[in-house]
């Protein structure tokens, strides 16, 4: 019973990082029809953000900062790189691949390929007994994150007039912009808070792994965008369910199967859900 | 006096050449409608002024070039859309449909009194509405702002008779308050709007008159429209 709480509960840990990374992938390409290999580079340069501020400031405040300029960077790519290539979709993806192929040589370049010790606070160690197995205080941390997350999209998309032109946008872009609506600020704006929750999921990936090296963000991202897929394109439920299934499958099958085994399992879950509901499990 | 002028519209989609240099005028009051059998590039026309297909030529909405606008910058300038197929957004409730289309103060009780059904349904999802509640959406989402001209492609398509004859009533009396250029294959819809009629024929305006005129005349109307009535 106590491995099974423990594999539930890092599963879950594990799908609080997919979901960071592919509800910001999500909302870009539903609203915008960006398929963005490039977003795994907002994640480390989040998380090199975040460990260059806390040696000067503690860690709350530095992952405040590595937020902002992974937001920031998100913004600066959109508005430089992406803006001018719109419904230019081959160009586009040659454009982020070769961004996020140029940014991990970049950082390797700055920072050296070797990961680095990254600071992990006082609140994110130790372990909770939880009926028996003890768990990471870190997993905790960071499905609180993914919820808050979660619950701040949805209030977004919900409440704000800018999250229903990204709702309307992921219907129907061609409409919104003839009700008059500019909706590049939008396309701007799911960057940014795409670009920022990537961020987030660096530096929390970095206290979880108590590393940060320039690779974290394109390995996370290849299981973002089966998460993106199987839970449909433009949907943040659908991501978060999604990014549980995945993560919850790969914990399971990798412990009682043999290595790599649930890695294997979540792309034949992939390839299942494409047969059976090929928009994903959020689609109508 | 014209409000809208379009002169030597051109457009190439796919390859192929759609509109071969379409000029019209529409007039400031009443509606206009764009007639022409299809394929004649009715739609693609609408879409050219609105700015949602690439093309070349002038548009000039009031004198002023609409050239290099972006589709958003047409209808700050006072183009209202109504598209074909109504493309309301099926996920977003009546409310939030029109909240989306509001424009600086938006008149709630002109688009109410007109379609008083969308009041009633102000929590309901698009999608889930008939096709003619769709349509009274698509329309109310135009009227909630003042426009200058209202560009309106086949509000009556698919609608069931009682529909069209109440969508009709609705755009006669917006017709009195702003000019409508209307793409409408009904032509007792037609017969019952519009002062004037352009025929497109050939990716060409073939034909500019009267539109009374044209539809009483038999002969005329089944060569340029291929239709008795």
């Amino acid at each position: 019973m106590s491995t099974i709480v423990l594999l539930a509960v890092t599963g879950l840990g594990l799908a609080a990082l997919y979901f960071l990374v592919a509800s910001g992938l999500s909302l870009v390409f539903g609203l915008a029809d960006v398929l963005n290999f490039a977003h795994g580079l907002f994640l480390s340069v989040g998380a090199y953000a975040t460990w260059l501020a806390a040696d000067h400031m503690p860690i709350e405040p530095a992952i405040a900062v590595g937020v902002a300029v992974g937001a920031l960077s998100a913004v600066l790519v959109e508005l430089v790189m992406i803006r001018p290539l719109y419904r230019r979709t081959i160009e586009q993806v040659l454009v982020t691949v070769g961004l996020s192929l140029a940014g991990v040589a970049l950082l390797q370049a700055v920072f050296g390929a070797d990961p680095r010790p990254f600071p992990r606070p006082g609140w994110a160690s130790g372990v909770v007994d939880v009926a028996g197995a003890l768990v990471p205080v870190d997993r905790f941390v960071l499905i609180g994150s993914a919820i808050a997350v979660f619950l701040g999209l949805m209030a977004f998309l919900k409440w704000t007039r800018y999250g229903l032109i990204v709702r309307a946008g992921v219907e129907n872009r061609e409409m919104v912009t003839a009700l008059g609506i500019d909706v590049r600020k939008a396309f701007t704006l799911v960057f940014a808070i795409g670009g920022a929750a990537a961020a987030l999921a660096g530096a929390l990936a970095g206290i979880h792994l108590g590393t940060v090296s320039p690779a974290t963000g394109s390995s996370l991202l290849i299981f973002a965008f089966i998460v993106v897929v199987i839970g449909g394109m433009g949907s943040v439920p659908g991501s978060a369910l999604a990014a549980v299934a995945v993560g919850l499958l790969q914990q399971f099958v990798n412990y009682y199967g043999t290595a790599g085994a649930g890695d294997i399992c979540v792309v034949a879950l992939l390839a299942i859900v494409l047969l059976v509901r090929p928009k994903g499990l959020a689609a109508a | 006096m014209s409000l809208l002028t379009v002169s030597e519209l051109r457009v190439r989609l796919g390859g192929l050449d759609i509109l071969h240099g379409v000029s019209f005028e529409v007039a400031a009051t009443g509606v206009t409608a764009l007639l022409g059998r299809n394929g004649a590039g009715k739609t693609t026309t609408l879409r050219a002024i609105m700015g949602l297909a690439a093309s070349h030529g002038e548009i000039g909405l009031d004198g002023s070039s609409l050239r290099g606008k972006r589709t958003d910058e047409r209808v700050k300038k006072g183009l209202g859309y109504v598209p074909e197929d109504r493309c309301v957004f099926a996920g977003l409730t009546v409310a939030e449909n029109l909240r989306l289309a509001e424009r600086g103060k938006p008149d709630y009780e002109r688009v109410f009194g007109l379609f008083p059904e969308l009041s009633k349904r102000a929590a309901q999802k698009a999608g889930s509405l008939s096709g003619g509640q769709q349509q009274m959406l698509s329309l109310g989402r135009v009227l909630l702002n003042d426009n200058r001209l209202l560009v309106i492609d086949e509000p009556t398509k698919g609608l069931a008779p009682k529909v069209v004859t109440e969508v009709a009533a609705a755009l006669e009396r917006v017709a009195q308050s702003v000019p409508v250029l209307l793409v409408e294959q009904n032509l007792a819809v037609v017969r019952r709007l519009a002062a004037k009629a352009i025929v497109l024929s050939g990716g060409r305006a073939k034909w500019t008159g009267d539109a009374q005129g044209l539809l009483e005349d038999a002969a005329l109307t089944k060569s340029l429209l291929g239709v008795g009535h």
